[in-house]
């Protein structure tokens, strides 16, 4: 008797559980992506998340002078998440491009640095579409460098794999399951100065810029109706900028000079 | 909802059903062929067969596919740059595919749960058949070949429908490991044009319908073997 | 001590230098959502069993038709359906009621998700197993003058636990496992999106899978142990079978 009244109370117990769980609510909700993806954003053997965009969603949240929360999701559901009102901001490497601006809108570019392909150490430098040819690209999934091998290497005969996140995709460059991989430059640079990457591969060279596919710099992704919102994340990003705040976490995490930052205006 | 997509993608959905049956079909065939001995050693093989046989199914029933599919692809892979030659050997344009793995995760958790269903199905054989066998002189082998084994896969054929029906809700995780399967597709279709419920909800479908003609299917082949009751 | 141990060790060691305190940590959280979608899962279960054997006609066919999806769908593709637009779903209906929307985190979408895929399977073991009930036992409650709800706690309940709980067990395993799958949408700490980003980290896909199949593994010949006390306990004052 004990076991069924107990029984039925846990069952109750987790319903109303499940119930509360949704109650919360925070001043602004951030959205990262639940992948390691040095240096802007990983989570370190003590469980929290380091990097140049969580010092930056930090410092953005301060100058705002808002309690911020984050809520993490994977990457190719980044966009319906923050479009199914999960959380209100992304900040995830998020290029803004012409393509996603028809499903969400972006606060001014905070930071920009150009993409990379890396390969295998052969030495062989050669990135013009046709030595593509018979080769694969691993690449991340609905990422500017996805579209950008689609519209450059593909045509020219170059097969791609897409993963998740791009850590597999470098693990498979290293395993030689795929002979290029294509992303951001200074994640890959990062990947490339690790032991993992220093092993097994090295920069093969940038390809040349479409704005259009890889788009103007990175922003905030943010839904299309929040125009207060936006207008008040433009402000402290910029502030952030004028006060030399973006330039001293670049320091901080060995990028500085090497990306574009925001303007001070 | 909007289903124009429809028209641009339906190649690679195409594509990607015939993946998905490709793998259902490959995993339970070869699942249930390692399924038989599995479960055949763990009745009367010698200790040496026993164990590991038991401790394969204990460990594949006790984990997640998806960890064994990714401890497999991503676990193997990282040793892959140790061995020499290995990218210029024979293997390497199977070892370089998700397919692959895909179809050995999926075989070795057929064969870890069937193992266990075909351990209780050899045990499940009357005794007396067995003895009368041996009785008429027929030799161990011709025991297993002529009596122990249809009897015992007859009595794992009503279950076959439903392990079928979990192999094939289970196939979708290949897309994980870069397979281009139904699922592969839909995220494809996800990246490019942002329309999140109404690819899912189509291959959604189209599961059920697998389901059903893998039902009817199965009820029809029912029909074909003669039970004597 | 070999270079390839030390550093293993380390990998996993307890504190900031290794994961083995986030390992830990994301199977107390596999275990937290498996408990809240199983317990989930039997609610549903319960009353949908209760409603496929006792309710109207038109309950039954959308009953059947909610066992049904959930058995020909695959998990994943659910998952992700029910994560992205039950959030939707909840505000439509809660809208309907006339109350604000609410923001479903993720942990609650995941345990809803898995609790609505239990509670299918969890419908047909309970309702095999109230069938299973010796017809007298209900026929002498009736005629004692018990009413459905005294009924269903004094006698259904008991009676139809011993029949239910390999299933029921089994349902727990299942669960524990499924949880897995969270791990693609993102989002919750449990023990196989912590072990993607800490392998995607330190690149030690091998070790750190393994030993997360070994947690897995723990937890469910743990259960196994568990359940078999319990249905012991469920089976008290029934003559033993063989």
């Amino acid at each position: 008797m004990t076991l069924t009244r107990r029984f039925v109370m846990a069952a109750a117990g987790a319903a109303a559980m499940v119930m509360a769980a949704g109650a919360a609510q925070a001043d602004i909700k951030i959205g990262l992506s639940s992948e390691p993806y040095p240096p802007f954003s990983s989570k370190d053997a003590s469980g929290t998340w380091v990097g140049w965009e969580i010092d930056f969603m930090n410092a953005l949240c301060a100058e705002m002078g808002e309690k911020c929360t984050t809520e993490e999701v994977s990457w190719d559901g980044i966009i319906p998440a923050l479009t199914a009102k999960k959380f209100d901001a992304i900040i995830a490497s998020m290029s803004i491009t012409p393509e996603r601006k028809k499903t969400i809108d972006f606060t001014d570019m905070y930071y920009n640095s150009p993409a990379l392909i890396i390969g295998p150490k052969d030495g062989d430098k050669d990135i013009s579409p046709e030595h593509f040819k018979g080769k694969t690209f691993g690449v991340q999934v609905s990422t500017i460098h996805s579209n950008y091998i689609d519209k450059y290497f593909k045509p020219a005969g170059a097969e791609v794999k897409t993963y998740g996140t791009e850590d597999e995709a470098k693990a498979d460059l290293a395993a030689g399951r795929v002979d290029y991989v294509m992303g951001d430059s200074l994640t890959l640079f990062t990947y490339l100065a690790s032991d993992a990457g220093k092993a097994c591969c090295e920069e093969k060279g940038f390809p040349p810029d479409d704005k259009e596919i890889l788009g103007e710099g990175v922003g905030m992704g943010i839904r299309k109706e929040d125009t207060a919102l936006k207008e008040k994340l433009n402000k402290a990003i910029h502030a952030l900028s004028a006060k030399g705040t973006l330039t001293e976490i670049s320091k901080k995490w060995g990028l500085d000079g090497q990306m574009k930052l925001a303007s001070p205006q | 909802m909007v289903w124009d997509w429809l028209f641009t993608y339906w190649p690679q959905l195409l594509y990607g059903l015939w993946i998905t049956l490709v793998l259902l079909f490959l995993s339970m065939t070869l699942g249930m062929m390692l399924a038989v001995p599995i479960g055949l050693v763990q009745v009367t093989g010698p200790w040496w067969l026993k164990y590991p046989a038991r401790g394969f199914c204990t460990f594949i029933r006790g984990t997640p596919l998806l960890i064994q599919l990714w401890l497999m692809y991503y676990g193997l892979g990282q040793i892959f740059p140790m061995i020499p030659g290995l990218r210029h050997s024979f293997l390497w344009p199977v070892l370089r595919e998700g397919f692959f793995y895909a179809v050995l995760a999926f075989t070795l958790s057929t064969a870890g749960y069937e193992g266990e269903v075909m351990r209780g199905a050899f045990l499940g054989v009357p005794r007396g058949e067995l003895e009368a066998a041996r009785a008429i002189g027929m030799s161990p082998w011709q025991v297993l070949r002529r009596v122990w084994l249809p009897r015992a896969l007859r009595q794992v054929l009503p279950t076959l429908n439903g392990e079928t029906i979990l192999q094939l809700k289970s196939t979708p995780l290949a897309y994980t490991v870069t397979v281009m399967d139904l699922m592969g597709a839909t995220s494809m279709i996800r990246q490019d044009t942002y329309r999140i419920y109404e690819p899912l909800i189509f291959i959604a479908v189209i599961y059920m319908v697998i389901t059903f003609i893998i039902t009817k299917g199965f009820a029809w082949a029912e029909r074909q073997v003669p039970v004597k009751r | 001590m070999p270079d390839w141990l030390a550093k293993a060790l380390t990998l996993l060691s307890w504190g900031p230098a290794g994961y083995g305190d986030e390992l830990f940590h994301g199977a107390l959280r596999t275990i937290e959502i498996s408990a809240l979608a199983y317990f989930l899962g039997l609610t549903i279960g319960a009353l949908a069993a209760t409603g496929k054997l006792y309710g109207p006609n038109w309950l039954k066919k959308l009953l059947n038709g909610y066992t049904t999806l959930v058995r020909a769908v695959p998990e994943l593709v659910l998952l992700l359906l029910l994560y992205y637009a039950g959030t939707d779903m909840v505000n439509t209906l809660l809208g309907g009621f006339g109350k604000g929307p609410v923001e479903v985190n993720g942990m609650a979408a995941a345990v809803g998700v898995l609790g609505f895929v239990q509670g299918a399977y969890s419908t047909e073991v309970i309702r095999a197993a109230i069938l299973a009930i010796p017809h007298g036992q209900l026929e002498a409650a009736r005629a004692f003058g018990m009413g459905g709800p005294l009924m269903a706690r004094r006698i259904i309940m008991p009676a139809m636990l011993p029949f239910a709980m390999p299933g029921l067990a089994n349902l727990w395993l299942i669960v524990t496992k499924d949880s897995a799958l969270v791990s693609v949408v993102g989002g919750i700490a449990e023990l196989s999106l912590v072990t993607k980003q800490a392998a995607g980290v330190t690149k030690q896909y091998l070790l750190l899978y393994l030993v997360t199949a070994f947690i897995y593994l723990t937890i469910t010949l743990f259960s196994n142990r568990i359940f078999n006390w319990l249905e012991r306990m469920t089976r008290r004052g029934q003559r033993k079978l063989v």
